[in-house]
């Protein structure tokens, strides 16, 4: 039991929690009561010390955007413009939009959490009362009434995570079979080195452009979610280099031994690419593949702010714009999340290519 | 006709400056069903020549010839037992060995196939390893599928770069007189490295030691006059053998000697070149 669970934590990559497991079942006391405190109480701690760091930040620059507010209206109206100013502080009225608290950020989570039950059972409402409709619909071959409502929270983070997820799709579709070939033929490799070199490090927002400008006009007749696939696009071509440049790499430099007995036996072409070459290529191949679910979703947020298809990075960019009381707090509630699944999204990474590629020794 | 000749055969690395005359005027025959090994000293040039007669390298000058053809690639008939095992970390030792069965028996149904492979894998004593990776076996055991991934595809010829360095004598023994059986059964050739000159009369019809290099040459032969099958514990006993034993090793120091002198004369250090391994596989993880 004890070993499962160490087994899957240090698959998953949490492996840290392994001596608190350890701990539970009574064994080596002192040794993994040091791992413990090294590896979990210290991060606790320092979680604690960026909290109240934070905190006292906040409060800080909140005070200083607040005098600066009361000081303009002594400047303006003397007096009674302080208390007006205050009073309007007080209820909301006049905001004061600095870098929330962490209670701030927190309650705005709470918030857009509620929300999303709330826009969850108007939607159940609205399929249940449009539902004998759309079968009418149906049964004449028209297209079925959707809802058009504003989407929630978890409804961004999931249309985000589903394009993330087509781009990725699309990196690996391209680099992966484009950085075998170029791993396989020196020709081509330099014949086409420039090409990667320079498209390497464009920018996402240029990325963007292009293929906007691509896509714009090979849909021209198209009615369907254009921004959506141009932001996934988008995403792919940002975030496949790495795994591209990294297949060629594992491809053009399998070991001299494993191409040895390749020979030795007599393996025909296809044998060799797929039972050495690409074999002996997983590990690079795939720690290609983690950087580009990474990136993906790193420059993702801009890519949908620029396309405005639905997503976090839109999420984010109307909050911003929209300037309410709680925008700010829910911009930092949503970094956070941003944050969380890009380390759920690399952990997922990390075992699958745990999963998939030996370990020489 | 011999069965393998190497005719005034000279093999270099690199090129300009850097380049180095590994073998020079190597001459060889070897007749059908003969058991030669060659010792030498290490970095002289041996694995250089046995991956030339298994058609990975190429010489320079002069012709190396398998059935009075020049040879011009790797085949079936001639296994190579490699001296770094150079098994697929990726695959199983079953896969490890099944590919080659594979390769060699095309026509072969899976069933055959599967005997085969759990015949080979079970006469080197590892049957309770067969689904293991290479990295969960000790140098040893990988050794020992090396050999048998080698043997499985019953080769002509049976090229072995010293195929049993990392055993322990009790493993080396029993290996040696199965490698010794599959060489008998059918009249196979054999060639082996090693760097053990018990080993070499144990096992061989004739030692020839390879001279230090650069330029390595082969030296004189020595003929192992003792009939087959050989006995171990008698052969300790045996004049012949110790008499063998004596003037091989006494060749051997009378060579090693004349090198240290050159070295210390000439007091020139070659410029050192690490063969690195690849580092891919420990290196960039992010
Ligand atoms: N591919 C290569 N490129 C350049 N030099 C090489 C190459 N392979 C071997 N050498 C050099 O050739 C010389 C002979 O190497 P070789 O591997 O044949 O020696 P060896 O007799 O098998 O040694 P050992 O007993 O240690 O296995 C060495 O000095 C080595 O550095
Ligand atoms: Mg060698």
């Amino acid at each position: 039991m004890k070993d499962k669970i160490i087994n899957v934590l240090r698959f998953i990559g949490l492996g840290f929690f392994e001596p608190a497991v350890r701990l539970a079942a009574g064994e080596d006391v002192k040794k993994n009561l040091t791992a413990l405190f090294q590896k979990v109480f210290f991060p606790i701690i320092s979680i604690f010390l960026f909290m109240i760091l934070w905190n006292v930040g906040a409060k800080k620059l909140y005070n200083v955007e607040k005098d600066f507010k009361i000081e303009s209206a002594r400047a303006s109206k003397g007096e009674a413009g302080v208390t007006a100013e205050l009073a309007r502080i007080e209820s909301g009225e006049s905001t004061v939009n600095s870098l929330p608290a962490p209670k701030a950020v927190w309650s705005a989570f709470k918030n857009l959490l509620a929300d999303h039950k709330a826009i969850s059972v108007k939607k159940k409402a609205f399929k249940e009362r449009v539902a004998k409709t759309n079968e009418k619909r149906e049964a004449q071959g028209l297209a079925a009434i959707t809802y058009t409502g504003r989407p929630s929270f978890v409804d961004q983070i999931k249309t985000s995570l589903w394009t993330v997820f087509c781009g990725f799709i699309l990196a690996l579709l391209l680099a992966v079979p484009i950085g075998m070939l170029l791993g396989l033929s020196e020709t081509l490799r330099s014949s086409v080195n420039w090409l990667i070199q320079i498209f390497k490090p464009v920018s996402p927002v240029v990325w963007f452009l292009l293929v906007y400008m691509i896509v714009k006009t090979l849909t021209l007749s198209y009615d369907g979610d254009v921004s959506f696939i141009i932001s996934f696009i988008a995403v792919g071509l940002c975030a496949m280099w790495a795994t591209l440049v990294n297949t060629t790499l594992g491809v053009s430099s399998v070991d001299n031994d494993f191409i040895n007995v390749a020979k030795v036996l007599n393996l025909s072409v296809g044998q060799k690419v797929f039972k050495i070459v690409l074999p002996s290529a997983f590990p690079l191949i795939f720690t290609g593949l983690r950087i580009t679910v990474s990136v993906a979703w790193m420059v993702l947020i801009a890519i949908e702010l620029l396309s405005q298809s639905p997503g976090l990075g839109t999420f984010v960019w109307e909050e911003f714009q929209n300037g309410a009381n709680d925008s700010n707090a829910k911009i930092i509630a949503a970094m956070f999340v941003i944050g969380i699944i890009g380390f759920m999204l690399d952990r997922i990474m990390f075992s699958i290519q745990k999963l998939v590629t030996f370990t020489e020794q | 006709m011999a069965h393998i000749e190497l005719k005034n055969v000279s093999k270099s690395y690199g090129t300009g400056k850097d380049r180095v005359e590994i073998l020079k005027n190597i001459n060889l025959k070897i007749e059908e069903g003969e058991f030669v090994a060659i010792v030498g000293f290490s970095g002289s040039g041996k694995t250089t020549l046995i991956k030339m007669l298994a058609g990975l390298e190429f010489p320079d000058e002069g012709e190396v010839l398998y059935k009075g053809e020049p040879i011009t690639g790797p085949s079936h008939e001639r296994g190579l037992i490699f001296q770094n095992y150079s098994l697929l970390p990726w695959l199983n030792v079953r896969s490890n060995v099944g590919m080659a069965v594979k390769e060699r028996f095309k026509d072969w149904s899976k069933d055959k196939l599967k005997k085969r492979v759990e015949d080979y894998v079970g006469m080197v004593g590892l049957s309770h390893a067969i689904n293991k990776l290479p990295k969960a076996l000790s140098g040893g055991m990988r050794q020992r599928v090396s050999v048998t991934r080698a043997l499985s595809m019953s080769p002509d010829v049976i090229l072995m770069d010293e195929p049993l360095s990392a055993l322990d004598a009790l493993t080396r023994g029993t290996l040696q007189d199965e490698i010794l059986s599959i060489w008998g059964k059918d009249k196979r050739t054999a060639l082996l490295i090693t760097n053990d000159v018990d080993e070499g009369i144990y096992m061989a019809d004739r030692i020839i030691p390879l001279r230090p290099g650069p330029k390595a040459t082969l030296g004189p032969v020595f003929d192992v006059n003792i009939d087959r099958p050989r006995d171990k514990t008698a052969l300790n006993s045996d004049d012949n053998f110790k008499k063998l034993r004596n003037s091989i090793t006494a060749y051997l120091i009378k060579i090693g000697e004349e090198r240290a002198k050159d070295i210390t004369k000439e007091y020139h250090l070659p410029e050192l070149k690490p063969i690195l391994k690849s580092k891919l596989f420990q290196g960039t993880r992010v």
